[in-house]
């Protein structure tokens, strides 16, 4: 695990290491056991197609998932996830990595709380942004 | 506005906006927090490692941010018919307030807050939002997902 990220380290601009995901059709057999969500376009292909898309494709929440994961392991232990948000505004298909990224937007006290503000978001490889979002995390401030 | 003929009335949309859904309630198991963080690829040892999770500030093991969505919420029935049967996720917004934790009991109950009419390139689309609010066994709430899905 990573040094712990301060608040006073942290400024607008600085950004989240990024983490690119290699997204497989078996990890969303996975997630559709683990998640309960059985719709048959993120894993049977001719269902998929039979809606009009081109393949199977990612489940929004595992976009939402792995882009908690990205904010969650660069608050590092101590760190606290306050609010996390996302848009599906394209499609992923696996077997397409998929990159998380973010920058911080802004830094703030509130009610004894040092908090952080992020832009995040999933980028495919042609560098679309298919998931953007954003996150608010508190973190130690030393 | 408009070349496609309206279909949402203000009357109807007053009428929607409030309607819960039936409560559902989801046990939260060990085995299905572990499950879950590994499906997602995240190996944070808070949520598989409960040795690493009692020396946490959680003091034990927890779920990962977006688990909630395993609790499956019940959609509130609208007032009236709508002529169309497409959905699309349109993205999550999600607060959070106490950790889950394995031996949890969760109670979602979702809440029309608002519904909107809108031509796109998709034609006529109902552009729903929904906060679906998370409970525990204390009454206490542990996160709030405000959800908008698009029906066209």
């Amino acid at each position: 695990m990573t040094a712990q990220i301060v608040w006073d380290d942290v400024d607008e601009g600085t950004e989240i290491p990024a983490v690119v995901r290699h997204p497989s059709s078996q990890q969303l057999v996975k997630y559709a056991g683990a998640s309960g969500d059985y719709y048959q376009i993120h894993y049977d292909k001719d269902f998929a197609q039979s809606t009009g898309l081109e393949d199977i494709i990612l489940h929004g929440a595992l976009k939402n998932a792995f882009l908690g994961s990205l904010v969650t392991d660069w608050m590092g232990p101590r760190g606290n996830l306050r609010k996390l948000s996302c848009q599906y505004r394209g499609m992923d298909i696996p077997g397409r990595p998929i990159t998380a990224k973010g920058v911080v937007t802004g830094k703030y006290e509130d009610d004894g709380e040092y908090l952080v503000d992020c832009e995040i978001w999933l980028e495919n490889e042609e560098g679309q942004r298919t998931t953007p979002g954003r996150a608010t995390v508190s973190l130690p401030k030393s | 506005m408009s070349t496609t003929p309206s279909f949402l009335t203000e009357e109807m949309r007053q009428q929607a906006i409030g309607t819960v859904s039936e409560p559902r309630t989801l046990d939260v198991e060990k085995g299905a927090i572990i499950k879950f963080a590994e499906a997602i690829g995240d190996e944070n040892p808070v949520y598989n490692d409960e040795a690493a999770a009692r020396a946490s500030q959680y003091g034990g093991l927890i779920a990962p941010p977006t688990f909630l969505r395993s609790a499956v919420a019940a959609r509130p029935d609208l007032p009236f018919d709508v002529p169309f049967d497409r959905v699309l996720d349109g993205g999550s917004d999600w607060e959070y307030f106490e950790p889950v934790r394995p031996g949890d009991r969760i109670t979602a109950v979702s809440r029309i807050e608002d519904i909107t009419e809108r031509n796109g390139r998709i034609g006529l689309m109902l552009i729903q939002t929904i906060v679906i609010t998370y409970s525990n066994q204390f009454d206490q709430v542990v996160a709030t997902q405000t959800n908008t899905s698009i029906r066209y």
